[in-house]
């Protein structure tokens, strides 16, 4: 057996497998987006029409379309950083020799990951009720007048930005601290004897070693925070005024909700095109930035 | 619960269990008793009554096991809608009657006539005819109606004789003047509470004209029509003239208590409100608060005709089981103990005559409104049209939009909702028997 043809045989059982439940429901769903398969369609498949591109020119013709990816792009850009942000910082005070109690702190940072979205949601959503909330009670307490978290449409996505954050940036923490340990202990010791300031090694060494870790970091969040979902489907319902409606709470609602799976597909599709353009936009730029 | 443990609904979910389980719990899928297993899936609190009332219907049929499963009102409609797509629903359900016409376009429900032909216990001219009428889907009865709801006004009795009002009011002129008298913005009283993300109370007032709310048999949106606009007039001018705050429920919070300290006189909703009335106000106000017909354009009004109802699926294999459990379940006694456990109203004028339904003065009004009631389109789109008729009146109501614009946004989003149903209804009838 020559050695292609036992490669292909090794990796046939990986790729059988990506084939039936990944490439497969893919196209399919590509294929739906082509039509205007709904509840009828269910009832009686001769009530299917092949619509083409009809599904996507609809929705770029919505105005909830382009409000729920508003607001997907304000949790995105403002949840990125701020979640990327607190996985740095706390990376790097795990990372200081100064740190205590590394293995209790390491755990209880990252203790938010690994419980269920909808419980935890359940509990935020009681610290931020209007009247009986912890926030509220402790914002009483230095004066500030009670907000309305959820119920505000101004208030209800910085609230979910926060929550988000909380949960998620204990998992980014520790791929970064990984890679902090990784920077050879050299470079910082050659910085201090050239008499670098902590902010100087910290933007000059420790930035630019991570600049790997930051990209990939960077793209798993952004794509990760663009599948906005579970939150708002928990805490808010998309509401209020539709003012968490994210893209893909927006394709739960025609799908799921209202079984327009023609339609729900086609803002699968167009999610994944935006997003592939930001990852895409994100790689030019770092590489730009490597070409001085 | 574990997948061994559920009984075969059909080959299809059969075939899914056994692959799941890898045909190692294929024994375990076979009913474990001889007699009869039914499905029963029930949406929301009527779940938990219904165990109450079953062990009697059990005692009479032996044979018969009803398995009961209880789904969430917010998960239900996608529930019973992947049920269909996977084979898997189940004997019985109860079913919303805004959703009845959406399953019976997907021929997923087994036609019910012939069996209440050959009934002695379910008599169609006992029930409130516009209930009955919500189960008849282009000439075929498709349900059974289970309890009723309609929404009417709440009001406070003392409030409104301390502004010399003696009765409710049975016109909408009578109580635009009502609510003029009884709202105080500037202490933030309001003669009524509409929350602004509810569609019920704006499709209650709308059901009270004479046109359709939908044109050429579903076809075409009808929210243009003088009728609707005077309606949709009337209730933006009730936010306009300051008679009731523009919130939604959310921030509503809780209307009861506010409903008892007198920022609302009154407080448009259903039935389940006069248990929450009784068990929120103090026994000192008891008395201070009543329910009332809604009020017409010119003289009593019409309500909307809401609901749940009694449904066997069509690939159901013990239907005539499940007859006789929805017999079971409409038998006068067992509506009034039902309403006994939960409050939810029975649609048969014979089990109003128990004392429980009949000498209690809060549900006079509900009595008298049930006569008076009108259905909602049987589109299967209805629901989905209603949510967007709300969307654009809370648009309305915050000033973005005049009664014209919003009326014609409407009809356009309606008419876009509904292009799949005017395809099948031209393309389909050569089809269809």
């Amino acid at each position: 057996m020559n050695s292609p043809c036992s490669a292909w045989l090794f990796v046939a059982p990986a790729l059988v497998v990506l084939g039936v439940f990944f490439l497969l429901p893919v196209l399919a769903a590509l294929v739906l987006s082509l039509t205007d398969y709904d509840l009828y369609a269910l009832a009686d498949i001769r009530n299917l029409r092949f619509v083409g591109l009809g599904n996507y020119w609809e929705l770029l013709h919505r105005p909830l379309f382009w409000s729920a990816l508003g607001h997907t792009v304000y949790f995105v850009a403002a949840g990125v950083p701020l979640s990327m942000g607190a996985s740095l910082g706390a990376a790097m005070l795990l990372n200081s020799p100064l740190a205590r109690c590394k293995p209790l702190l390491r755990t209880a940072l990252f203790a938010p990951v690994v419980t269920t979205v909808v419980a935890v949601a359940v509990i935020w959503r009681y610290l931020f009720n209007t009247r009986y909330g912890m926030t509220n009670y402790m914002l009483d307490l230095v004066g500030i007048q009670p907000v309305d978290w959820l119920g505000d449409p101004h208030w209800a996505m910085p609230t979910i930005i926060a929550f988000a954050v909380w949960k998620n940036f204990g998992y980014n923490m520790i791929i970064f601290l990984a890679g902090l340990q990784a920077i050879p202990p050299e470079l910082y010791e050659a910085a201090r004897i050239d008499g670098a300031s902590a902010w100087r090694q910290f933007r000059h060494i420790t930035l630019p070693m991570l600049k790997p870790t930051m990209l990939m970091v960077g793209i798993l969040t952004v794509s990760g925070y663009f599948q906005l979902f579970a939150e708002p489907y928990v805490m808010t319902e998309g509401g209020p005024l539709q003012s968490t409606v994210s893209v893909l709470y927006l394709m739960y609602d025609e799908g799921f909700k209202w079984w327009n799976l023609g339609s729900a597909s086609a803002v699968a599709f167009l999610l994944f095109l935006i997003m592939f353009a930001v990852t895409a936009l994100m790689l030019r730029l770092s590489r730009r930035g490597d070409e001085p | 619960m574990k997948p061994g443990e559920r009984a075969p609904r059909s080959w299809r979910g059969l075939w899914l269990a056994a692959i799941a389980a890898g045909g190692v719990l294929l024994g375990g899928c076979a009913p474990a008793s001889p007699g009869t297993q039914l499905t029963f899936w029930t949406i929301g609190r009527e779940g938990e009554a219904i165990i109450k009332l079953l062990p009697a219907f059990e005692r009479a049929h032996p044979d018969i096991h009803v398995k009961v499963q209880q789904l969430p009102l917010t998960a239900a409609h996608q529930k019973l809608l992947t049920a269909f797509a996977g084979g898997s629903t189940p004997d019985v359900s109860q079913l919303g009657n805004t959703w009845l016409p959406e399953l019976a376009a997907l021929d997923a429900l087994e036609p019910l006539q012939a069996r209440v032909d050959a009934s002695t216990v379910i008599q169609p001219h006992d029930y409130f005819a516009s209930i009955w009428a919500t189960n008849v889907i282009d000439g075929t009865l498709y349900g059974v109606p289970w309890y009723v709801d309609t929404r009417l006004l709440f009001y406070r009795k003392d409030l409104l004789e301390a502004a010399g009002f003696d009765a409710p009011p049975r016109s909408w002129a009578e109580w635009r003047r009502q609510l003029a008298a009884l709202s105080d913005p500037s202490r933030h009283r309001y003669g009524i509470l509409l929350p602004t993300n509810e569609y019920e109370q704006l499709m209650s007032l709308a059901l009270q004209q004479s046109e359709p709310l939908l044109r050429d048999g579903g076809r075409y949106g009808n929210f243009e029509s003088a009728g609707f606009k005077r309606a949709l007039a009337f209730y933006v001018d009730t936010f306009k003239l300051q008679q009731a705050p523009p919130i939604t429920n959310v921030e509503a919070g809780n209307p009861w208590t506010e409903f008892g300290r007198g920022l609302y006189a009154f407080y448009l909703s259903g039935p389940w409100n006069i248990g929450e009335f009784r068990s929120r106000l103090p026994a000192s106000q008891q008395d201070d608060w009543a329910t009332a017909p809604l009020p017409g354009p010119a003289g009593a009004g019409i309500g909307v005709a809401g609901g749940s109802s009694l449904v066997i699926f069509r690939t159901s294999k013990h239907k005539d089981a499940a007859w006789q459990l929805i017999e079971y379940l409409s038998q006068p006694a067992v509506q009034q103990r039902f309403y006994e456990l939960l409050g939810d109203l029975p649609p048969r004028r014979s089990s109003w005559q128990g004392t429980a339904l009949r000498d209690d003065p809060k549900l006079r009004a509900f009595r008298e409104q049930l006569e008076h009631v009108k259905p909602t389109p049987p589109v299967p789109e209805w629901e989905r049209i209603a949510n967007e008729m709300q969307l654009v009146a809370a648009e309305a109501v915050a000033g973005r939009l005049t009664i014209d614009q919003a009326a014609a946004e409407i009809d356009r989003r309606t008419d876009a909702i509904l292009a799949k149903h005017r395809w099948v209804l031209d393309h389909a009838r050569g089809r269809r028997p």
